[in-house]
C-alpha cells in the first residue's frame, strides 16, 4: 500500500473516533513532534499538547465533508504543530522567534484560525456543561451527545415515565442555551 | 412551559420528525413570527456546537486512552519527570519540619509505649481481647454492613444457600481478594460473583479482626488470571476532603457511590480507617473507596446507625501491612504483587467505572 492510500484509509478510521487509526497516526508521527518541540524550547508535556491539539484539527478536517488532504498526513501534522509552537511561544514572548525547521511545511493559517474558534466554542460548551449541575448535565448528555431514546432515558434516572424525562430535558436544555449564548456573546 | 412546547417544536422540525401538515404549519409560523424564525436560527446552531462539543470530547477521550495505552508501551514519555523535581523541592523546603516531627512522633511512639506497657501490666495477656470488647462496646451504635440475606442468589452455577453478602475487589490478578474480616467470619464456604455472573469458590488466606479485613484467594480452575489490574492501592494517608467513588454489593446487583473524605479517624479515634460522608447498606462491607486517580485509598467497613451518612472505612495502607504479616507467615504468598500503577487517572468517572467494575465482586456465602 502507498502512503496516499494509507493516509486516505487513517483519515476514514479518523472521522469514525477509530481508536487504531488514532494510535497508528500516533505512532507514525509523534516523535517528530516531539523532537522539533523539545529543540524549540518546549517540553514534553507541550510536545503531547501540541500533538493532541493538531490531531484535533485533523479530526475536524477529516469530518468535513469536502475534505480532502493535499499533501501527507505527515507533512500536514508537522506544519499544524510548528504554527501552534509558533503562536504559543509568541505569546509568552510577545515578539517574533525563528523556529528551526527540517521538515516539508505548507500554509495552514487558516486551519489555525479555524481550529481556535472550534476550540473556543469547545471551552464555552464545557464550561456551560460543568455549570448546570446534575442531573441536567447527565440528562443532556445522555440525550444529546450518547443519542439515547427518551424511553431509556426514564429508566436510566428514574422518571416515572418518557414525558417526565422530556420536559426535565428541556428544562435543563433552556438553562445550558442561557449559560452558553452569554459567554458567547461576551467573546464574540 | 410554552418556551418548553416550542422548544419541543423546533426540534421535531429540526429533526424531520413533523408531519407533513405539522411542517407545513410551522414553516408559515416561522414566516409570520420574525421571533420564532429566529429561535430556529439559534436553535440550529446551538444544536451544531452541541453536536460538535459532543464529537470532540469523544475524540478526545479516545485520544487520551491512546495516550495512555502508548506510555505503557514506552513510545510516549510518561510526564512524571516533573513531579520527581516538585519532591526534591519539598523536601528541601520542608526539612526542618520533618525532623522536628520526626522527633515529636518518636517522642509520642515511646510515650505510647510507655502507656502500653503499665497497660499490660494492668491485664496482664488477656489485655488485646479486653481492648477490642471494649472497643466494641463503646461502639455499640456502630453495626456492621453486613445483609442477612436468606433469599438465595440467582446465579446461573450450582446454587449454595447464601446466608451473606457483602464486597470484595482483587488486589492482585492472579485471584486475591481484600473484603472485611466480619463479612467472611460467619462463613463457612465463600463464593465471590464477578459483574459477568461468573462464580468462584474462594478461601479465606488471612483474616485480621483488629483492622477488620480479610485476604480471599480463588481457587477455582475456572478462574483466569488477569494481568493487569486497572487501579492501584495507595500506601500514604489521603486528605480530609478528598471525594471518591464506591462500588458495591448493597442489592444484588453492583451499586455506586459518591462522597468525600470526612475525618482522618474511625470511630472512637481509630486511627487504621477514615470516617467518610457516602450512602453506605448492608452489603457495602469490604468495597473499595476509590479516589479520582483510580487509586484504593479504603475500604468500607461500617456505619454508624444513628446519624446520617457516617461511614467507617479502614484506610487502604492497612492492606500492605496485610500483605507483609502474610508473607511472613508463609513464603509461598511471597509472589502476590499489587498494582502499582493506575489507569484510570484522567478518564471520566463513567469510564472509569466502567474499567473498574469487573474487578469487584460480590463475595457470599453460608
Amino acid at each position: 500500500m502507498n502512503t496516499i492510500e494509507q493516509d486516505q484509509l487513517l483519515l476514514k478510521g479518523l472521522a469514525e473516533n477509530d481508536k487504531k487509526s488514532i494510535e497508528a497516526i500516533y505512532r507514525l508521527n509523534y516523535t517528530m513532534i516531539q523532537t522539533f518541540v523539545l529543540n524549540n524550547n518546549g517540553s514534553v508535556d507541550d510536545a503531547r499538547d501540541i500533538f493532541q491539539e493538531a490531531m484535533v484539527v485533523l479530526y475536524e478536517k477529516s469530518k468535513a465533508p469536502t475534505f480532502s488532504l493535499t499533501c501527507q498526513i505527515r507533512t500536514y501534522v508537522y506544519s499544524i504543530c510548528r504554527r501552534l509552537w509558533l503562536k504559543r511561544l509568541q505569546a509568552l514572548s510577545k515578539f517574533s522567534i525563528q523556529v528551526e525547521s527540517l521538515e516539508e511545511t505548507i500554509p495552514v493559517d487558516e486551519e489555525v484560525e479555524e481550529h481556535e474558534k472550534v476550540n473556543n466554542d469547545f471551552i464555552l460548551m464545557e464550561h456551560a456543561m460543568g455549570k448546570i449541575g446534575e442531573p441536567c448535565k447527565s440528562l443532556l448528555d445522555a440525550y444529546y451527545l450518547q443519542k439515547k431514546n427518551m424511553q431509556e432515558i426514564a429508566v436510566e434516572f428514574g422518571y416515572t415515565n418518557a414525558d417526565n424525562a422530556k420536559t426535565q430535558k428541556y428544562k435543563c436544555l433552556v438553562r445550558l442555551k442561557k449559560l452558553f449564548f452569554t459567554q458567547y456573546k461576551m467573546h464574540n | 412551559m410554552d418556551d418548553i412546547l416550542l422548544l419541543e417544536a423546533v426540534e421535531r422540525y429540526l429533526s424531520g420528525d413533523m408531519s407533513f401538515e405539522e411542517r407545513a404549519f410551522f414553516e408559515d409560523l416561522r414566516k409570520k413570527d420574525a421571533e420564532i424564525d429566529q429561535l430556529v436560527v439559534e436553535h440550529t446552531f446551538f444544536l451544531q456546537g452541541l453536536d460538535k462539543y459532543g464529537s470532540i470530547k469523544a475524540f478526545k477521550h479516545s485520544l487520551h486512552e491512546v495516550e495512555v495505552n502508548l506510555g505503557e508501551e514506552g513510545i510516549l514519555a510518561a510526564p512524571k519527570l516533573a513531579g520527581k523535581a516538585k519532591v526534591v523541592n519539598f523536601w528541601d523546603k520542608y526539612k526542618r519540619n520533618v525532623a522536628v516531627a520526626a522527633s515529636i512522633a518518636g517522642f509520642i511512639s515511646l510515650l505510647t509505649l510507655g502507656l502500653m506497657i503499665t497497660y499490660t501490666k494492668k491485664y496482664g495477656n488477656e489485655n488485646y481481647d479486653v481492648l477490642v470488647k471494649e472497643l466494641n462496646k463503646t461502639n455499640s451504635e456502630v453495626y456492621q454492613l453486613k445483609k442477612t440475606n436468606n433469599i438465595p442468589v440467582v446465579t446461573q452455577k450450582p446454587e449454595p444457600k447464601v446466608d451473606f453478602r457483602g464486597t470484595g475487589f482483587l488486589i492482585d490478578g492472579k485471584g486475591y481478594l481484600v473484603t472485611n474480616a466480619h463479612v467472611i467470619n460467619k462463613m463457612k464456604n465463600i463464593y465471590v460473583e464477578s459483574t459477568k455472573g461468573q462464580y468462584f469458590t474462594a478461601s479465606s488466606v488471612y483474616i485480621d479482626n483488629t483492622v477488620d479485613l480479610a485476604i480471599l484467594k480463588i481457587n477455582d480452575t475456572s478462574f483466569k488470571a488477569i494481568a493487569t489490574l486497572p487501579y492501584s492501592i495507595k500506601k500514604s494517608n489521603t486528605d480530609l476532603g478528598e471525594q471518591f467513588f464506591t462500588l458495591g454489593f448493597p442489592r444484588n446487583e453492583i451499586v455506586y457511590g459518591e462522597g468525600y473524605v470526612s475525618a482522618k479517624s474511625g470511630s472512637d479515634g481509630d486511627t487504621t480507617s477514615y470516617q467518610l460522608t457516602v450512602s453506605a447498606n448492608p452489603g457495602n462491607s469490604g468495597g473499595p473507596v476509590i479516589n479520582r486517580n483510580g487509586e484504593i485509598i479504603g475500604i468500607i467497613t461500617a456505619k454508624d446507625s444513628k446519624a446520617d451518612g457516617v461511614v467507617y472505612a479502614a484506610k487502604s495502607k492497612n492492606i500492605f501491612e496485610l500483605l507483609e504479616k502474610l508473607k511472613k507467615d508463609d513464603a509461598k504468598y511471597e509472589l502476590i504483587k499489587t498494582p502499582v500503577n493506575s489507569n484510570l487517572k484522567g478518564l471520566e468517572r463513567v469510564q472509569q467505572v466502567k474499567k473498574m467494575e469487573e474487578f469487584v465482586y460480590m463475595v457470599v456465602g453460608n
